[in-house]
């Protein structure tokens, strides 16, 4: 006895729908294919044909309106190697919705057969018409007939990158043609035209399925049937932990404070901002020091301004922010521009350090101008400031700066000592 | 008063998490310098999270970025919708799916959201608040999206959201969150902001407890499955789609036991309401908050989040000053458990600390008309500051 793939009740549609059609022959191809009922996971979406998944024996997931391709994306690449065959049912309504999901998945050569029910109108709301609705054509809300050419979704998918794509006129027995497009491997789509018996007769008297087809210059045809890789997503059987040794500060030098510290570093982006406050962190840890760091940036990467607020502590630190820092080093502008409001509340105890020729009106900070910026690329100036400001100020020990700085990716192709004007003297000598 | 919270549940058993970072300097021993989303990340790919799917935004390109080192699985998804049907399809294939977003995403992510607590797949949501609306300013934190979060389910029907507050939390609530999502199947987020996330801090790595994988329970039965059929704990047994054995039926419409859609029947309403039945019975095990009490304190602050370190700083300093206090931080966000309520009963004067304009927690906690007694701290576009706290407090003081 063959296996039956719906249940003896009757399909849930209304009389003369082609919905019923599909599902009929979606079984015959099943059959003709040999699949046992868990070898078919039927995804259902929203719309008259989604109520289907109650008659099919396999397992069925019903899902949102226009999502169920995303979905099974999802569950295609969970079942990856498992043997199982992913279908999707969507109507014409799914499919305006959820375009983007089918062109990616298409693209992506997703594993699973699309089956999409286009009646051309969406049947469970009233007769709307869709992106799919051929130019002429009428529906209950749209009398005069829709104004525009209809999706092609056969053209899109196909050129998406899709393995199979077909497009079948709904009458009689497709099961042969449903059956090659469950049969391939990869991404595959088969748009079936078919009728709404309760909307598009009505609204268009005389209809006939192939004259309305033809007329919209939608050919029943294969549009692709190629081999090409599958949509594989790459499971790692181990995976490096983030919290190894590798990221392990060695305490390299001995130092305190009396009192947290707290520091800005302002900026332009590009400049290296962030990567020297960071660096400055790691060497106040290498001190054993705790420290925090705080960037702030504009959403814009390579441009505008970028400050640092880093905070040092010889206690853990709870509370990342300040008001107002008590060291500054301001290397331009733009950094200035934003560290302005700070800068006015810093007390006549605080220091700003900052690039010659940058005003400083209204600061009753101690300042200190010095020249981080010539002779020098712009991507280390950050650098050179932070380093000029701790010979300055002994604040941390510059020497554990210099061994942190050595230390990173930057000395990889960048002399540091050159870069930080260290010429006769050893890093021993300075603070 | 209490009673305007509907989400409330009655817990038996704290669970205090204690913090693991010692602050003696002398017993710090492997220091890494490093932030947040290193820690979430490890720490739910310990737990067992296996599959990571996300679209990238700021600020949460840190754990975007993490996850694609650490996790087994990594799927760039060309959009949040897309996410949230991907993670649903991978997790009733059996995986536990993870992604990181913030407003903009999650709230393209809600309708999916939905699907998969209508469908009780496990996955978890990390939402990390920045300065809306809208796009507003993407590298700006925030707490604006408290009542977003808790009125995601249409219907109002309870969803575990958690919240962090220290940092050790950042290594053990993570991990919680994969546990609960397993056990309830169901979405659970973990709401944090830019700040928590992205500032670097030196943290004691040696002083990490252990993480245990979480364990999948599946459905060996030789019986026939029924896929919404609930055991005790309101829970039905789970059977991925990678089964030979039996049929699985998975839907985001209103079902009977069986999954198959209904329109209104007693036995598909029943398990509606059982969805948000589950969650509040489970989350009994899933209660955490830290409660700092001064006997002596009339007055409490409560705060969650990025404002929680500004107000254990703020918190100190007012009793080193001679005021008597007391501290609740809640990281049980929601459904809200109604030992805080019992709680802040004891307090004449309740004050609630967030990062955003209008108190939401406050205001879901209290309801809009507000008792004279509580008060909210708030500021939207930078983090508020333990002063502003401590003004605040003497400024009500004052006036009492």
């Amino acid at each position: 006895m063959e296996k039956e793939f719906l249940t003896k009740d009757p399909l849930p549609f209304c009389k003369g729908c082609g919905h019923t059609l599909i599902s009929q022959n979606t079984e015959k191809a099943l059959r003709k294919l040999n699949y046992e009922h868990t070898d078919v996971i039927l995804v259902t979406d929203i719309g008259c044909h989604g109520i289907i998944d109650k008659s099919f024996l396999t397992h069925t997931v019903h899902g949102l309106h226009g999502r169920s391709v995303a979905l099974a994306s999802g569950i295609s690449i969970g079942l990856h190697g498992k043997n199982k065959k992913v279908i999707v049912f969507m109507g014409d309504g799914s499919a305006t919705i959820g375009m983007q999901h089918i062109i990616d998945a298409a693209h992506n050569n997703d594993d699973m057969t699309v089956v999409i029910h286009n009646n051309m109108l969406y049947g469970m709301t009233g007769g709307q018409p869709s992106e799919f609705t051929p130019k002429g054509f009428k529906t209950p809300t749209l009398q005069a007939g829709a104004t525009r050419d209809c999706y092609d979704v056969c053209e899109v998918v196909a050129a998406a990158g899709a393995s199979y794509v077909r497009r079948i006129t709904g009458i009689g027995d497709f099961s042969d043609e449903l059956a090659e497009a469950f049969s391939r491997k990869g991404f595959s789509l088969v748009e079936v035209m078919e009728v709404c018996s309760s909307y598009a007769i009505k609204a268009n008297p005389g209809f006939k399925l192939k004259d309305v087809v033809q007329k919209a210059g939608l050919h029943s045809k294969v549009y692709v049937d190629r081999s090409i890789p599958v949509f594989e997503s790459v499971v790692k059987d181990k995976t490096r932990s983030l919290v190894d040794a590798e990221i392990f500060i060695e305490q390299k030098f001995s130092f305190s404070l009396d009192a947290p510290k707290k520091i800005m570093l302002a900026g332009s982006a590009g400049e290296g901002v962030q990567v020297a406050a960071e660096l400055f962190a790691r060497a106040a840890i290498s001190c054993g020091l705790f420290a925090t760091k705080k960037g702030s940036y504009p959403v814009t990467v390579g441009i505008g301004y970028s400050a640092s607020q880093i905070i040092l502590s010889p206690e853990e630190i709870e509370y990342t922010g300040f008001e107002y820092p008590d060291n500054m080093i301001v290397t331009s502008q733009e950094g200035l521009d934003f560290a302005a409001a700070m800068l006015k509340k810093m007390p006549e105890s605080s220091l700003l350090f900052i690039q010659d020729g940058l005003k400083t009106d209204g600061c009753r900070a101690k300042i200190f101008h010095a020249d981080f910026r010539s002779n020098i690329q712009s991507k280390n100036v950050s650098l050179v400031a932070m380093y000029q400001f701790l010979v300055h100020s002994g604040l941390i020990p510059a020497k554990a700066f210099l061994h942190t700085v050595s230390g990173s990716k930057i000395a990889e192709k960048t002399d540091i000592e050159k870069l930080f004007g260290i010429t006769n003297s050893g890093p021993d000598t300075l603070h | 008063m209490y009673s305007a919270c509907k989400n409330s549940f009655f817990f038996q058993k704290p669970f205090v998490i204690l913090p693991w970072i010692f602050t003696k300097k002398t017993m710090i021993k492997n220091i890494g310098f490093i932030d947040n989303s290193r820690l979430i990340t490890e720490s739910l790919v310990r737990a067992g999270a296996d599959v990571f799917v996300g679209y990238p935004i700021t600020p949460a390109n840190l754990l975007y970025l993490y996850a694609g080192h650490r996790f087994p699985q990594f799927i760039a998804a060309p959009d949040e919708i897309t996410t949230v049907q991907m993670m649903s399809g991978l997790a009733a294939t059996g995986k536990i799916p993870v992604t990181a977003t913030s407003f903009p995403g999650f709230a393209l992510m809600i309708e999916s959201i939905n699907m998969a607590y209508m469908m009780e797949l496990p996955m978890v949501i990390v939402l990390v608040q920045r300065l809306g609306p809208a796009t507003g300013t993407a590298t700006c934190g925030a707490q604006g999206d408290v009542l977003i979060v808790n009125g995601i389910i249409s219907g109002g029907l309870a969803i575990p959201i958690l919240s962090i507050c220290n940092i050790s939390d950042y290594w053990i609530l993570p991990a919680k969150a994969v546990e609960m999502a397993v056990r309830m199947r169901t979405p659970v987020i973990i709401l944090t902001s830019k700040e928590e996330v992205m500032t670097q801090h030196s943290v004691n790595l040696s002083t990490l407890p252990e993480v245990k994988k979480v364990k999948q329970e599946i459905y060996k039965s030789s019986e026939k499955y029924i896929p919404y059929e609930a055991d005790e704990n309101l829970v039905p047994k789970f059977l991925p789609l990678t089964t030979n054995e039996h049929q699985v039926r998975l839907t985001a419409s209103t079902h009977d036991k069986k999954g198959i859609i209904q329109n209104t029947s007693d036995e598909a309403l029943e398990n509606t309401i059982r969805l948000h039945r589950k969650i509040l019975h489970n989350m009994k095990d899933f209660c955490f908050y830290e409660y700092d009490s001064d006997p002596l304190a009339d007055l409490v602050l409560v705060s969650f989040g990025i404002t929680s370190m500004a107000s254990k700083v703020a918190i100190k300093k007012l009793r080193a000053e001679g005021l008597p206090v007391s501290l609740l931080l809640v990281k049980t966000l929601m459904p809200v458990p109604l030992d805080y309520y019992k709680i802040l009963e004891k307090y004449s004067q309740i004050f609630i600390a967030e990062e955003n304009l209008t108190g939401q927690y406050r205001q879901f906690l209290f309801g809009n008309s507000l008792p004279s007694h509580i008060h909210g701290i708030n500021k939207i576009g930078k983090m508020i500051e333990p002063e502003e706290i401590i003004a605040k407090i003497y400024s009500v003081k004052s006036l009492n």
